[in-house]
């Protein structure tokens, strides 16, 4: 990397005695995982990327849809059913392209989530749901990481920092330490039944932000241990803070192995959670009441002779959901891409009165 | 004795106001009961308690003029 041009880039928060030429290598040098490029992933990952963090990971297995754009700010209309994960690296990359940006474009679940996770030092939480929300912070206690969690509803946001060691050596907190256990699917609502102010995401990421160059940089006092909310209608800031219990600590899993044995993906999943894999495929062809769609061109290989199917071109998928008329949809294509591009297509269309799903991996993946 | 609760997220909806005042309550157990009989919703709902700004997971004394706050879990990202 030519020095010069990079610290050129930072020479405004270098200035900043706190930082410095010793502040701007720790960012330069460090390595942040941001989970959920949406609405505190956008301006957590264009901060942290504008900052000269060196190596940014970005996991989301989510397409660009038009209600996402009031408050997911890396995006334009263009980026429309296209993923996420690739859009916001393409667009970080030119906004710095002296740093490094992995795309992750899948859905973390808790067999690929210690191995992602391992890779970084700082984790960022900017999901969308529980299951992942307890998921990540069982991980990130396990590979004993930094966790800057962020949630948001409304008009509320709650940021924290957990797994984190503060100054007074007090025992590391987690998310399991303010609420143990996951709610019910009734008990809460998501962003999508709730609703959001577009703005108050980019204020909360902004913060989660501002935590993890904290943590990097080793200035400050970040919310270890601590939880602050904001009200952006009166603009109360209410800050909580937080001890860490046996009790919760009973509920994470006790290694690796338990970890990947608990199931996380209960009720609460994300209503964008499409894919399957080949043994809940195999089982779906049998039922009723369902219609199997190859989104690929016309004339890809391999030609599909094991089950029956229609044949509908992902940029078709859309002007031809009328003649979807069974309760089950699945998708596939080559290796899971568009065939989840076209389930959210699906989806945005028949909302919750179907059923739809994205064979993971596949045609090239699935097992029969 | 009067303890004042402030209550955040999605809980105001079913107390209608984001602070209650409560006369003679000795303990958060008697505190979270006498909620739940003004707002019987309140029984199905999930919040984390904090007294005087410090998350409490177990039942914990009161005093006069203390700060109770209600803190549901968000999930939105």
């Amino acid at each position: 990397m030519n020095e010069n041009k990079s610290y050129e880039r930072y020479q405004r928060q270098m200035l900043l005695k706190e930082i410095g030429e010793a502040g701007q290598q720790k960012l330069l040098r460090s390595k942040v995982l941001v989970i959920g490029a949406g609405g505190l992933g956008c301006p957590a990952l264009q901060y942290l990327a504008a900052a000269g963090v060196g190596t940014i990971g970005i996991v989301d297995n989510d397409v660009v849809s038009l209600t996402n754009l009031h408050r997911q700010v890396l995006y334009t209309t263009n980026d429309i059913g296209l993923p996420k994960a690739e859009r916001a690296t393409a667009v970080l990359q030119s906004l710095n392209p002296d740093i490094r940006i992995i795309p992750y474009n899948f859905r973390l679940t808790n067999q690929n989530a210690l191995d992602v996770i391992d890779e970084y030092d700082i984790v960022v939480d900017g999901t969308d749901n529980f299951s992942s929300r307890y998921m990540i912070n069982d991980a990130c206690v396990l590979l004993n990481k930094p966790l800057v969690y962020a949630a948001i509803s409304r008009f509320e946001g709650q940021v924290a920092v957990f797994n984190c060691a503060n100054s007074k050596n007090e025992k590391k907190v987690n998310y399991r330490d303010l609420f143990p256990v996951a709610p019910e699917d009734n008990e809460v609502m998501n962003c999508a039944t709730a609703g959001v102010l577009g703005v108050l995401p980019g204020i909360i990421g902004s913060m989660q932000a501002n935590e993890t160059i904290k943590l990097i940089t080793g200035i400050g006092q970040p919310l270890v241990n601590r939880l602050l909310t904001y009200n952006a209608l009166t603009n109360e800031l209410y800050e909580l803070s937080m001890s860490a219990s046996e009790h919760t600590a009973s509920f994470i899993p006790k290694d690796k192995i338990s970890f990947k044995n608990i199931d996380y993906d209960w009720s609460c999943s994300a209503p964008n959670s499409f894919e399957i894999d080949s043994a809940r495929f195999n089982a779906l062809l049998n039922k009723n009441n369902i219609t199997v769609i190859d989104v690929r061109e016309f004339g890809e290989q391999p030609v599909i002779k094991e089950f029956s199917h229609v044949h509908i071109p992902l940029r078709e998928v859309a002007e031809q959901t009328s003649k979807l008329n069974t309760e089950i949809l699945i998708t596939f294509c080559q290796s899971g891409g568009r065939s989840m591009q076209a389930a959210k297509v699906l989806s945005d269309t028949f909302g919750n009165s179907k059923k739809i799903y994205s064979l993971k991996g596949g045609i090239v993946n699935w097992k029969p | 004795m009067q303890i004042n609760v402030i209550i955040f997220g999605q809980i105001v909806d079913i107390t209608g106001t984001s602070a209650i005042a409560v006369e003679d309550v000795t303990d958060t157990n008697q505190l979270v009961e006498r909620l739940a009989t003004a707002y019987p919703a309140l029984k199905s709902a999930k919040y984390a308690i904090a007294v005087d700004k410090k998350i409490v997971k177990e039942n914990t004394v009161l005093s006069n003029n203390n700060t109770i706050a209600l803190l549901p879990p968000f999930s939105g990202g």
